[in-house]
């Protein structure tokens, strides 16, 4: 019996001293992936990587046309995402409600949600790029749109279903049309919600290096025809780790610790934004 | 009585346009993904009327020769993600354990939302630290692993080989850091839905957290956790820049672990831009046909699993 208690006792100390051993394995990843992302990328953070652009090998430069390519995709990105996933949210929240075409929609925009991305390019590469005939900037922002979307229309329909609906029902009685409702009562009260998601969408579209592989594809120089390859932060860094040039390393480590820490101030803004607005 | 003035035209067009808009643009989710998978397959159609059903089993990839199959890239991102779950579930159990029964209320809060920004970290980010710091640290303890558990009888054979430090098991432990954010996450959340009163009595009958844990709160989420660890594996089928850096990139099936191989992202990564002939390109979108597949199937799978935790949660409130 005493025995009993005894192995009870300690498969339970056992079980749970793992529990906090795991629990630090994870924090102990987190830090250090951004020590070395902080390590190679502080020694070539300059002005240069801001005011230059990509270089030759062997050559000095930095990556002004990167920065400012990828600035322009995402912002495709979000002109034609947020749109199309803020009025999707909204048929789903305001008119499907718990309507069987409403979780079917919810149920496959969660699968989109998590498609993968590489899956994304070459949908876009299929009906995009290869009837122009040409890699572009405009096809890459394409790609990070539909990457971007299901996010969208997630947190739109989520944080318009919080919106309480004896708000709706006092302006309808007040004899307003249904869709000056939606526009004028619900977006407002949950304009704050829908900006986090777009936040947090922007935040993953911003690192995304496979969408943009075959779509934007890369460039070497200065460009901001939306019609031809643009530049972009991830698919440099992929293309100058892997080189065997050591400039191009060191740009990749300084392209690699601007772009990680974009992504996660971004991601933990919006996680603010949330937490400013649940309290 | 007096019948109310009806609204003006113009006003009574708004309402359904705003509707229908709205309507079309939420249906446009559902056309995406049957576009997504048409656009595939018509471009991957080459390849699969070339090589028919062989296209799956054939381990050939031999450009110069026009010459393709899919099992080689098939075979490393099953076992690469096999791998991921593998390490990525206990730690995940434990993390949600922690969360969710031990740490104090103070450090709930800042601690899953620190693991939550590893699934923020960008994939190019883990694939150079992976590359360039995990895996010659790695590469040091090789050598022991090949030793020790390369003697095992039967399994011994998954373990014995070059120390590169690149290869298959660096590819799945790089995939489980990233899919742990997400399986995490999603045990933490359900495992609070369980009902205080079930926990609450078997403590009263002296049961230890760990027995409340396996006895209780597991039996009673244990669909949704499913679908949690089916969310991962979806997620870790289609993760291509980390994998690309760190699988090795070589055409070849291996019993070992340690040895490098191929995925099916990181062969689109490498390839896709540099394929110079037609049927070559479209071996390469069948490629992604199949991975779109796959993942697809899996996420289903996920999604049918959670929510069946979620209607039983809807009816008993």
């Amino acid at each position: 019996m005493d025995l009993r208690y005894l192995r009870r006792r300690f498969t339970n100390v056992f079980n749970l001293g793992m529990a906090v051993a795991t629990t630090v394995l994870g924090l102990f990843w987190l830090l250090w992936i951004l020590y070395t992302t902080a390590r190679f990328g502080y020694h070539n953070l300059n002005l240069a990587l801001f005011t230059q652009d990509t270089p030759a090998p062997g050559a000095p430069g930095g990556l002004r046309n990167a920065f400012v390519g990828s600035l322009i995709m995402i912002g495709v990105a979000i002109a034609v995402g947020t749109p199309a996933g803020v009025l999707a949210g909204t048929y789903l929240a305001e008119f499907a409600g718990r309507r069987r075409i409403g979780e079917i929609v919810r149920f496959f925009n969660d699968i989109l949600l998590s498609a993968p991305s590489i899956v994304v390019g070459l949908f876009v590469y299929s009906v995009v790029v290869s009837v122009t005939g040409n890699f572009s900037g405009l096809s890459g922002g394409l790609a990070l749109a539909i990457v971007l979307l299901p996010v969208v229309v997630r947190t739109t329909d989520e944080m318009l279903r919080l919106v309480p609906s004896t708000m709706r029902e006092a302006a309808m009685a007040l004899g307003s049309p249904y869709w000056r409702v939606v526009v004028q009562i619900t977006y407002r009260a949950a304009r704050s919600g829908i900006l986090t998601g777009v936040l947090l969408g922007v935040a993953r579209i911003s690192g995304e290096t496979a969408p943009l592989l075959f779509t934007a594809l890369n460039n070497q120089f200065w460009s901001t025809n939306l019609s031809k390859p643009m530049a972009n932060v991830p698919v440099t860094i992929f293309q100058f780790a892997l080189s065997p040039y050591q400039g191009w390393q060191h740009l990749a480590w300084a392209g690699a610790l601007v772009a990680t820490f974009a992504v996660l101030g971004l991601s933990i803004f919006s996680r603010f934004l949330i937490r400013q607005r649940n309290s | 009585m007096e019948k109310p003035p009806s609204p003006p035209r113009l006003t009574r067009l708004w309402d359904p346009l705003f509707k229908g808009t709205t309507a079309a643009l939420a249906y446009m989710v559902l056309i995406l993904l049957v576009a997504v998978c048409l656009a595939l397959l018509h471009q991957g159609a080459l390849a699969f009327r070339t090589f028919g059903w062989h296209f799956l089993v054939s381990k050939a990839w031999d450009p110069a020769n026009n010459h393709f199959g899919a099992l080689i890239p098939i075979y490393g991102t099953l076992v690469s993600s096999l791998i991921a779950i593998v390490i990525a579930v206990p730690v995940s159990l434990g993390i949600a354990l922690f969360i969710t029964e031990l740490a104090p209320r103070w450090l709930r809060q800042p601690v899953s939302a620190a693991i939550e920004l590893l699934a923020a970290i960008p994939s190019i980010i883990f694939g150079m630290w992976g590359l360039f710091t995990f895996a010659p640290w790695f590469s040091g303890y090789e050598p022991w692993i090949s030793d020790h558990l390369g003697s095992i009888p039967g399994v011994g054979a998954l373990f014995r080989g070059p120390p590169f430090g690149i290869g298959m098991l660096t590819a799945g432990i790089i995939l489980a850091i990233m899919i742990i954010p997400f399986i995490a996450s999603i045990m933490r959340e359900v495992f609070l839905l369980t009902p205080p009163l079930l926990k609450e009595s078997a403590y009263g009958v002296g049961a230890t957290t760990w027995e409340v844990l396996r006895n209780v709160v597991l039996p009673y989420t244990r669909t949704a956790v499913a679908g949690g660890i089916f969310l991962g594996l979806g997620r870790a089928l289609g993760e291509t820049m980390a994998v690309t850096f760190v699988i090795g990139n070589a055409h070849s099936i291996s019993a070992s672990l340690l040895n490098p191989g191929y995925s099916i992202a990181a062969a689109l990564a490498n390839e896709f831009t540099e394929a110079f002939s037609p049927l070559y390109k479209s071996s390469l979108i069948a490629l992604g046909f199949i991975l779109f597949i796959i993942t697809f199937i899996i996420l289903v799978l996920a999604k049918l699993l959670l929510l069946r935790l979620e209607r039983a949660q809807g009816e008993s409130t």
